[in-house]
């Protein structure tokens, strides 16, 4: 057996302890030790963003980060984004808007898309697009994702 | 079977401590190049050395106008610094362009530079700004021009145990301005196909005094124009100077056919890179 | 059908049923699922293009701890010739067997040859590293063309071309000619006052979808084996894995996981029979995940092609004659879409001479998959580029051009259907009529329009709708829901029973809680396994009937069924209270037990679908690069259930086209092994490449479906290369006759124009 590290981090504002392999990243630790399966592997290699989780408040891909490095860190990932049985706003109008199809890509989508609203409330097309290039989603053609952060900024803002 | 050791180290000298004791190890900064490298089977390593928890490498400092950037900071955290981005927008610019939102939360200027990849975009513009690496080493620290660090794709100038621990920029000289800019088949997620980095500064009647250019994705290295540089110094920076520019950064180009590009869009489009790049420092040294 | 006004339901923008476990992370995605017990499954794949394997030595990896099975091909039974039809393609079983494991040779880079299951990842990966093959390096063939010479090195030694008489009597790569014709072609460009004849090429592409093939298989002593699985079609995999893996369909059990993006190439099996095999050799439970790089190496692309046209045209814009040849790279085994190509290559257009000769070649690719609209894009882009150019030379407006030649109720097609009626001159009135198309070209920018038509499916579907005790309603389908089809089923059960859209709750379910359907293809299920559902619906409401009937003492017969109630009729109106859904579902155990409808169908009469995209860029003159500033994409959509996923649909194939168009392919060295299988260089649409892409929907319903529904999943991505390519026509003057339009090629043609 490889050699296991023993880690302790907090996710979605709960203590959590795990042990892990030198070489498993931490998508695989909240996937397979954590059992927290909304973050998803489209490519393993940072291209596609379905991993998505913030890190100490910081977007990142999770496939590129090892499970060890998480010692002391805080995980925020899409499955403590609702607040108790209620959608956020975001979530919400991901819905109303039909922002989805197959879903893959949306946890990764969502947890990308609140990191850009904490840092600006108020962004434009352009830089939604921009912010959210490395999200890569087949379904959409990104129309209605567009459109439904900017509405949720819009809610949110009022 | 295959284990890998991670250690974390507080400081500098016991990171290089480990470097020195596994010669296959390897420091991780962001990871965004070493873990991809490592999934895919391409690297086989026994000890990884993340430097995140050394306070010199994930700091970002100014002296007299000179700042020191710790080689681990993120992209993202040097596009957060505004006095950093006022003084050196190109080399910000330029690291913040290393892959995706998410990427760029992880990817440091130091991991750019030490994967020594051909089509690095942070390091074309840290050349062209006169950036320098702190490394640190059995023997103690030495400080050599980014440009000596990449030696051929993958590889670098650093010995066992020595480690990039911090990239310098000096104090901005006034009336200078700095650029990057690639091409990329797309507008986001790709690595440059070209990429040009060019300083440039101006005397109070406008006319060049000095200059850099930089290529990146052209050659083994990046490759730096003097002949680009010179076509610059001494004018305006007009028309003709960058006509003559743009010709001598595609006969500099050194580069093969891929998968990404050809020789022969790589060689004209690296005159169209430098040549814009020249004209966004050139708007950036008027104003500073 | 009933009348449009009416509708509560249909056309009304509802949240999708699955949508709230999707914005939570709750959606169970195959990959997601885990057994107690569960060993991880890895594929040993093949670094040639084309080699013989001459020896697989597989003990070392037996014997590394935590290694619990291998499998190679000696562990699948060797399968006859037998075709079966696969979405709006066919396949032959044995080549399904030989590509889920590589027999005898290996046919492109990355073709399955070995599988281990074992305890964990590492240890899995460490066997792969053990396996021993021998491999004697065969000649390789890439292009398409060159598969064709002579002297190409031969993949199957006995291919004979279908369809040339007299037979060939020497093998080839061409596995079939086909031939479609109508008229007299030599006479046609007799008649022709312009001529445009050109040869189009285009890269293979990949459907791209953002998750991984995944499977867990569970075989138990018995022979039973589950399966949990990412796919288009449960009842595919079911009789896949029955075939390959020899067993009978009723020891298979497959439930379909939510999926994560198909577009057609979740319409076969890659690893699932591998997947059985090793649950049955170790007796555990096994998960096989694909990585992206062997989603790009050994899942199915879509063909390249070259496609030689000739369009001949009188002055007045009257198309007279074509004549193609069309060459469709299959991958290593044949079946490349070649006769979907040839149908929907002029399919728009009344021409009335007309030659189309099509060609499935193989080469040492991975054999291809079916990718939305299979086949139609690379032919539409040749002939709606030809096309472009005639209404150049003649300055002709596009439009106008398309309006004089547009097929419309009665025209017959070459490929011998007569059209009933349909919307592709109301798509064009649109698209002349829409704010893009009527407002001025950008300055430096260029615009381009292309139009596209896809045939659309029925087939066979089950559905079942189960009246719950409270009045609120299940249904029960077997198709995977990629597109929201679970959304448009529930409203059209809702308007059916007249009851609210929340009380309808739809699921897709396993192989063995519903009776079959065929794959989630061909833009099928809203409109065929819909119309399941629908009859299921009726099903009920007729034994919703029966049952007040019963209460009342009345005739069935006077007891119609009005907004969700039973309510009595003629004689006896107004003699009883009427009685809703949840009042007979309340009194059902005593009027007869419960009440459950069943709907069982080979759904004829698929509306076909016609579209027109409408496109503006801008180049980069300095480097290659293409924006795509505006699009817009109009299409008849019949009816469009749920408006909001329609749009969806339109966008969503508009934004693959756009990525076909400009920077998608495959590209191989000269080894033949690919250079791209990531997503970093397999370079599919981000968010900020895109514009807004807005859409017009058309609604000429299919009078074949009680609503009106015709596919519309397909269509948006035919139209797509064409409208760029004739847009970068209008903003450069520079045809572009090769896909994709990279830079690199853009620049090159640039200079040399």
């Amino acid at each position: 057996m490889a050699k296991k590290y023993h880690v302790s981090a907090t996710v979605n504002g709960d203590p959590v302890e795990f042990l892990c392999s030198g070489q498993e990243t931490m998508l695989d630790v909240l996937r397979d030790r954590l059992e927290l399966t909304g973050a998803k592997e489209g490519c393993g290699s940072g291209d596609c963003g379905a991993c998505s989780v913030t890190v100490d408040g910081r977007l990142i891909c999770s496939c590129l980060m090892l499970g060890v490095e998480a010692e002391g860190t805080s995980i925020e990932t899409v499955e403590g984004m609702a607040d108790g049985d209620q959608l956020t706003p975001l979530q919400r109008i991901f819905l109303e808007e039909e922002a989805l199809q197959c879903g893959i890509c949306t946890p990764g989508v969502l947890v990308a898309a609140k990191a850009l609203l904490a840092k600006n409330p108020d962004p434009d097309e352009t830089t939604i697009r921009y912010w959210l290039a490395g999200n890569l989603c087949r379904c959409t053609g990104y129309d209605k994702i567009v459109r439904a952060v900017q509405k949720a900024a819009a809610e949110m803002r009022a | 079977m295959s284990q890998l050791r991670y250690e974390a180290p507080g400081s500098v000298d016991e990171a290089v401590a480990l470097l020195a004791s596994d010669s296959d190890a390897k420091v991780l900064a962001g990871g965004t190049d070493l873990i991809v490298q490592m999934r895919s089977g391409l690297r086989k390593l026994g000890l990884v050395v993340d430097v995140k928890k050394i306070d010199e490498l994930m700091s970002v400092s100014s002296d007299g106008g000179a700042w020191t950037i710790g080689a681990a900071v993120s992209g993202a955290e040097m596009n957060e610094n505004a006095a950093l981005k006022k003084d050196w927008p190109g080399v910000v610019e330029a690291v913040d362009l290393i892959g995706s939102t998410q990427v760029q939360g992880r990817a440091s200027a130091g991991g750019n530079l030490c994967n020594a990849s051909p089509a690095a975009d942070s390091v074309p513009a840290m050349v062209a700004a006169g950036a320098t690496a702190v490394i640190a080493g059995p023997n103690g620290r030495r400080e050599v021009p980014v440009e000596q660090v990449p030696v051929s794709p993958g590889k670098t100038s650093l010995a066992t145990g020595e480690m990039v621990v911090a990239i310098k920029m000096p104090a901005k000289p006034a009336r200078n301005g700095e650029a990057y800019l690639r091409m990329i088949p797309r507008t986001e997620m790709d690595i440059a196909i070209v990429g040009a980095g060019v300083s440039l500064t101006l005397d109070d009647g406008g006319t060049c005094t000095a200059a850099k250019v930089a290529l990146g994705a052209v050659a083994p290295t990046v490759v730096i124009v003097d002949d680009a540089a010179k076509a610059l110094i001494g004018t305006k920076v007009d028309d003709a100077a960058l006509e003559k520019m743009a010709a001598a950064c595609s006969a500099a180009c050194k580069p093969i056919d891929d998968k990404r590009g050809t020789i022969e869009y790589r060689t004209k489009v690296a005159g169209v890179m430098a040549r814009r790049a020249a004209l966004i420092a050139l708007e950036r040294a008027r104003s500073n | 059908m009933p009348n449009e006004s009416s509708f509560k339901w249909v056309g009304t923008r509802q949240i999708r049923p699955d949508g709230p476990d999707k914005v939570t992370g709750r959606a169970k995605y195959a990959a997601d699922y885990t057994m107690p017990g569960m060993l991880i499954g890895r594929i040993l794949r093949s670094p040639h293009a084309h080699a013989r394997i001459k020896s697989i030595d597989t003990s070392k990896a037996e014997a590394l701890a935590g290694v619990k099975a291998v499998v190679t091909s000696a562990d699948f039974p060797e399968l006859a010739s037998e075709m079966s039809p696969n979405s709006e393609m066919v396949i032959d079983f044995s080549d399904v067997s030989n590509n889920v494991m590589a027999r005898k040779k290996v046919m492109y880079d990355g073709h399955a040859v070995a599988a281990v299951a074992a305890t964990d990842a590492e240890i899995a990966e460490e066997a792969l590293s053990l396996i021993d093959v021998v491999y004697e390096v065969l000649p390789h063939v890439i292009d398409v063309e060159e598969a064709m010479a002579e002297d190409a090195p031969l993949l199957h030694d006995g291919m004979i071309t279908e369809g040339i008489t007299p037979t060939p009597t020497k093998p080839s790569n061409i596995a079939k000619r086909v031939e479609f014709r109508s008229g007299d072609v030599d006479k046609g460009f007799a008649e022709a006052d312009v001529i445009v004849e050109r040869t189009y090429k285009t890269a293979a592409v990949h459907q791209g979808y953002i998750e991984p093939h995944a499977v867990l298989a569970s075989a138990a002593e018995d022979g039973q084996v589950q399966v949990w699985v990412s796919t288009q079609g449960q009842f595919m995999v079911r009789a896949f894995c029955a075939k390959v893996c020899g067993l009978a369909i009723s020891q298979l059990r497959v439930t379909p996981a939510e999926i994560g993006g198909g577009f057609g190439g979740k319409t076969v099996v890659y690893g699932e029979p591998v997947a059985v095999q090793l649950s049955r050799k170790s007796g555990k439970p096994v998960r096989v995940v694909m990585s992206r790089e062997e989603v790009l190496r050994a899942s199915g692309p879509t063909s390249g092609g070259v496609v030689e046209t000739k369009v001949g045209a009188k002055k007045d814009g009257t198309l007279v004659a074509v004549d193609a040849v069309l060459k469709y790279q299959a991958g290593a085994y044949a079946g490349s879409p070649i006769g979907p190509g040839c149908m929907c290559m002029t399919a728009p257009y009344e021409i009335e001479n007309v030659q189309l000769i099509g060609y499935d070649v193989v080469s040492n690719r991975p054999k291809v998959a079916a990718y939305r609209a299979p086949g139609a894009p690379i032919s539409a882009y040749a002939f709606e580029s030809a096309l472009d150019e005639v209404a150049r030379e003649l300055n002709m407006d596009p439009i106008a051009i398309r309006q004089k030649n547009a097929v419309k109720e009665g025209s017959k097609t070459v490929y011998g259907v007569t059209f009933p009626r349909i919307g592709f001159e109301e798509v064009l009135e649109a698209a002349k009529n829409s704010d893009h198309f009527k407002s001025p070209v950008p300055e430096g920018e260029g615009r381009g329009l292309a139009c596209g038509f896809w045939f659309n499916i029925g087939g066979e579907s089950s559905a079942a709708c189960h009246l719950n005790e409270d009045g609120t309603v299940t249904v029960i389908s077997g198709n995977p829901d990629i597109g929201g089809s679970r959304a448009s089923i529930a409203l059209m059960v809702a308007e059916t029973l007249g009851i609210d859209y929340n009380k309808v709750r739809p699921i897709v379910a396993d192989t063995s809680s519903i009776g079959y359907n065929f794959v989630t293809g061909g833009s099928r299920v809203t409109f065929a396994t819909g119309m399941a559902a629908i009859n299921a619906a009726e099903d009920v409401i007729g034994q919703a009937r029966e049952r007040a009937a019963k209460i009342w003492e009345i005739d069935v017969d006077a007891v119609t069924w009005e907004d969700g109630e039973a309510r009595p009729a003629g004689s006896n109106a107004g003699d009883h209270d009427p009685m809703s859904l949840a009042d007979i579902a309340k009194m059902a155990p005593k009027t007869g037990g419960p009440i459950n409808g069943h709907g069982s169908i080979n759904a004829q009469g698929a509306g076909a679908g016609f579209g027109c995209h409408i496109c503006d860029l801008k180049v980069d003159e300095g480097t290659g690069h293409v924006t795509v500033t505006r699009y817009t994409s109009i299409q008849d959509v019949g009816r469009a259930i749920h408006p909001g996923y329609v749009d969806g649909q339109l966008q969503g194939g508009a934004a693959q086209g756009i990525g076909w168009a400009i920077n998608e392919e495959y590209v191989y060295n000269d080894d033949g092994l690919l250079q791209n299988a990531g997503f970093l260089d397999y370079r599919i649409p981000v968010a900020s490449d895109l514009p807004m892409i807005d859409t017009v929907l058309v609604e000429v319903p299919n009078d074949r479906h009680p609503y009106g529904v015709r596919g519309v999943g397909e269509v948006p991505i035919v139209p797509p290369m064409a409208a760029v390519a004739n847009a970068m026509e209008s903003a450069t003057g520079v045809r572009m006759t090769s896909l994709p339009m990279s830079p690199p090629k853009v620049l090159k043609a640039l200079e040399g124009s």
